[in-house]
């Protein structure tokens, strides 16, 4: 049981320490913030001075190594755009983030179950054939382009909902949200429901074909034998063993919701740690860079190390055999 | 913390004052300000916006662009190296504290330190004395007219707050701790600053203690970055925000229909131009060996002559778009309609031109562009590079974003790139020295990337720098940039037009350094 837990850490580890060594080698070729920092008038020597005073002039082996051992320590160095430390940055974008992805999941949630139910259950009927087209729609239109679209029409034409940015927040201590305010929640509406809209989708799309596989299985039949209501059926029965691959699915949606917010924090300018990694590309800031797409792989590896754990306990096959580390 | 409760308070407090006279102004752009530590980054769009907080000796006037005093009252040149600068009574700074001649020696030699960015505004400078409470004394190393342009981009701290919250040293990109002068501001302008959320939200309030006699009528400024095009614009037509820096060019024809809006187009001091490799023996990446074709005047004026600007700045650039015959735009001092004179635009002659030059046939040369740094840049690549190929010319075209781009032509890597330069101190030497001038300590040659040298041009430079008479350092200046056109040390293209979009009840002076200055914007 420990020996599979400590070697399971131990991959996750090696995981993390792969993405951080691809991550880091790849943005040595993104650019040199060097000519960001110091303007179109800076001499050579300047240039000179500034970039080794950075460390940039230092093999790239040299370079990781000291990216590592910061890391180690939960320190991702300092911005180079803004000057600060990069953990105090994430810290100050995640809560941005979060909420907008939580916000998202639930709308996808909300909307996306009771739809793919009635489409399962109408099959054939038009109005389940529009939400199956619609849905459609939803997977394959591209992000930025459903953002747009929504600005277009609820802040430039209708007026009714606002264009960009977080709005009015309140700080909990470290935190702040949006959930306190009016401004705050107006201002969610937009790149949420624009968010939502794939994971929404995919999760209707879900649940049809799950409820369709499990109305046809036999314990349905008897349940319907039984004489139970359809109410009770389709609820009672089909729709409680629909949700279960359901949840694992929204699980580990979660995670993507995360990391995919680029594109909408983008868009609607909205100040979480997606928005923060594109300025930190257009800028080269390394250091931020490396620290996002680390922090981007913790979540998931997270996520796939508590999923495997959880196999782990719920299945007593592995137990015994040891040594099929390879879930996930 | 602190910082934020305040400002937390600050807006309750205005939100529940909101009287009829107070004037809002919102306007966005697509980055944010790197610091407030004015003499940290020299970063344009933060110059521009610690220029409504912090005040420098002189300024540009924003109509006319003649060099005005602001903290100064006037200044004389008591010999050639050394300037006597009287300072403006009565000022103070945001906090309370009076304004002196300490401050100014301060502040100067805070620019001056090691971890400032504003080297290039303090060079020349030796030393600089306080000789009473209102008086200071700068000692320059040899004569230096451009002395007073210098000083518009070095703007004035408080000694003592500088020193209480220890921000004696500039910024450091580097070190772990923040200085407080990176996210607290305290000078003497129009307005101070209320509240900073990097990459979010800027809020200044007007100053009511400013010495100045405002002419406009904004009593609270915000400026949001928004980094996406599309929503900057859909920002403006919801009337989220009042004006944008940046619309893109493709946006243009729709704002400009719009009937709650304007577009105010205006020169920037910004000349966009190829420059050439005349240094290397072989070009990397081209078919010619043995030899570099672009040392040949012959083959530079053929390119030269090969392109058709105006085609370019009414298709290309839609109107964006100035030709120019010279380095620098008609704002900066030095520049005259002689200089200005392009080759003309002349297929037959250019193909016989690099006939003679022994390239009947034409050449592959590489050619390097940024693709998200001036107006329209990549497209006019294109349009060149076709042009090119009527002469026989065959530019292999790659374009780069600005954060590799520019290493990569510092690294001379380039054998045709693009630049584009822009004149903060609005005098010429500004451009001749980093762009003709041969390679050199000191910023001589800084972005001369494709290593143009004669010693006749140098030597012209050299005198720019010195000579304090203005009538013979103008005729100095012409003759340089006389030189440049003969030699084809660049192509120049066209100086560029930034549109600004505007709500029509906003008045506003479209500055050719793409600055705002909010003295003068009224909300009506």
């Amino acid at each position: 049981m420990l020996a599979f837990i400590l070697r399971r850490l131990a991959q996750a580890l090696a995981v993390m320490l792969a993405v951080a060594f691809i991550a880091f080698m790849l943005f040595q070729y993104v650019g040199d913030p060097v000519t960001n920092l110091l303007g179109q008038d800076a001499t050579a020597e300047d240039r000179a001075a500034l970039r080794s005073s950075l460390g940039l002039d230092q093999p790239f082996p040299v370079q990781f190594a000291a990216f590592v051992g910061n890391a180690v320590q939960g320190e991702f160095g300092m911005s180079l755009r803004q000057g600060r430390k990069v953990s105090a940055l994430i810290a100050e974008r995640f809560p941005a983030t979060l909420e907008l992805a939580l916000t998202a999941a639930v709308i996808a949630l909300v909307v996306g179950i009771p739809l793919g139910v009635y489409a399962a259950l109408r099959r054939g009927r038009w109005l389940a054939q529009v939400v199956m087209m619609a849905s459609l729609l939803g997977v394959s239109l591209p992000t930025f382009l459903i953002g747009i679209l929504l600005i277009l029409v609820f802040a430039v034409t209708l007026g009714v909902l606002p264009s960009f940015g977080r709005g009015e927040v309140v700080r909990l201590g470290g935190w702040s949200t949006g959930f306190l305010t009016l401004d705050g929640w107006k201002h969610l509406v937009l790149p949420a429901v624009t968010l939502s809209i794939f994971q929404l989708a995919l999760i209707l799309r879900l649940v049809r074909a799950e409820m369709l596989e499990v109305l046809r299985s036999d314990y349905i039949k008897f349940a319907r034998a039984r004489g139970l209501s359809d109410r009770a059926v389709y609820f009672g029965h089909a729709l409680k063993n629909t949700m279960v691959p359901v949840i694992t699915i929204t699980g580990l949606q979660l995670g993507s919701l995360i990391a995919f917010a680029i594109i909408t924090e983008t868009v609607f300018q909205w100040p979480g740690m997606g928005l923060l990694f594109i300025q930190a590309v257009q800028f080269a800031d390394i250091p931020v860079m490396a620290a996002y797409l680390c922090l981007i792989a913790l979540i998931f590896v997270v996520i796939n190390l508590v999923v495997d754990l959880l196999y782990f306990a719920v299945d007593p096959r592995l137990r015994i055999e040891g040594g099929t580390g390879g879930h996930g | 913390m602190i910082h934020r409760i305040a400002f937390a308070a600050a807006l309750a407090a205005c939100t529940a004052a909101g009287s009829a006279s107070a004037a809002t102004f919102k306007w966005a752009s697509a980055s944010d300000i790197p610091t407030w530590d004015v003499h940290s980054q020299n970063n344009a769009l933060g110059n521009g916006v610690h220029a409504a907080v912090y005040e420098s000796l002189f300024y540009y006037n924003s109509r006319t662009f003649a060099l005005e005093p602001m903290l100064a009252t006037g200044s004389k040149q008591v010999s050639p190296t050394q300037v006597r600068i009287s300072l403006r009574p009565n000022v103070k700074f945001h906090d309370g504290a009076a304004f002196n001649a300490d401050d100014v020696v301060f502040s100067l030699n805070r620019a001056m330190a090691k971890t400032s960015n504003y080297g290039v505004y303090t060079q020349g400078i030796d030393r600089v004395v306080k000789v009473d409470d209102l008086t200071v004394d700068i000692f320059t190393k040899a004569p230096n007219p451009v002395l007073l342009r210098q000083l518009t981009e070095l703007r004035m701290m408080d000694r003592d707050w500088s020193e209480k919250n220890k921000s004696v040293e500039p910024k450091d990109a580097k070190t772990k701790d923040e200085n407080f002068a990176h996210r607290n501001a305290n000078g003497t302008g129009p307005y101070v600053l209320k509240s900073w959320e990097q990459d979010v939200k800027l809020v200044l309030a007007k100053n009511p203690n400013w010495w100045g006699k405002m002419e406009g009528n904004v009593t609270e400024v915000v400026y949001t970055p928004i980094k996406s095009e599309a929503t900057r614009v859909a920002a403006l037509l919801s009337g989220e925000v009042d004006m944008v820096l940046d619309p893109s060019p493709a946006d243009l024809p729709r704002l400009r229909n719009a009937s709650n809006l304007k577009v105010l187009d205006g020169a920037e001091n910004r000349t966009i131009f190829f420059g050439m490799d005349q240094f290397r023996d072989e070009l990397p990446g081209s078919n010619i060996k043995g030899k570099n074709p672009l040392k040949d005047l012959k083959v530079r004026r053929a390119l030269y002559q090969a392109i058709d600007v105006q085609a370019i700045a009414k298709t290309t650039m839609r109107g964006l778009a100035q030709p120019t015959g010279t380095l620098i735009a008609p704002q900066v001092n030095g520049w005259t309609k002689r200089a200005d004179v392009r080759w003309p635009y002349d297929v037959e002659a250019a193909k016989k031109l690099l006939a003679d030059a022994g390239y009947a046939q034409g050449f592959e040369v590489d050619f390097a562009c940024p693709n998200n740094r001036y107006i329209n840049d990549e497209e006019i690549c294109q349009a060149v590079a076709a042009m090119w190929a009527k002469i026989g010319v065959k530019a292999k075209l790659r374009t780069l974003p600005l954060t590799t781009y520019f290493p990569m032509i510092q690294r001379y890597e380039a054998s045709i790139y693009m630049l584009g330069w822009g004149v903060p101190t609005f005098d010429a030497l500004y451009s001749l020295q980093s762009l003709v001038r041969s390679l050199g300590a000191q910023g001589d040659g800084n972005y001369n990337v494709g290593r143009y040298s004669n010693p006749q041009m140098d030597a012209l430079v050299e005198r720019i720098k010195k000579e304090v008479d203005q009538k013979n350092r103008n005729d100095l200046i012409e003759q340089a940039l006389l030189l440049s056109h003969q030699d084809v040390s660049h192509i120049p293209l066209h100086n560029q037009v930034i549109p600004w979009a505007v709500k029509k009840n906003i008045d506003m002076v479209h500055r050719a350094d793409n600055r705002i200055e909010m003295r003068l914007v009224k909300v009506n």
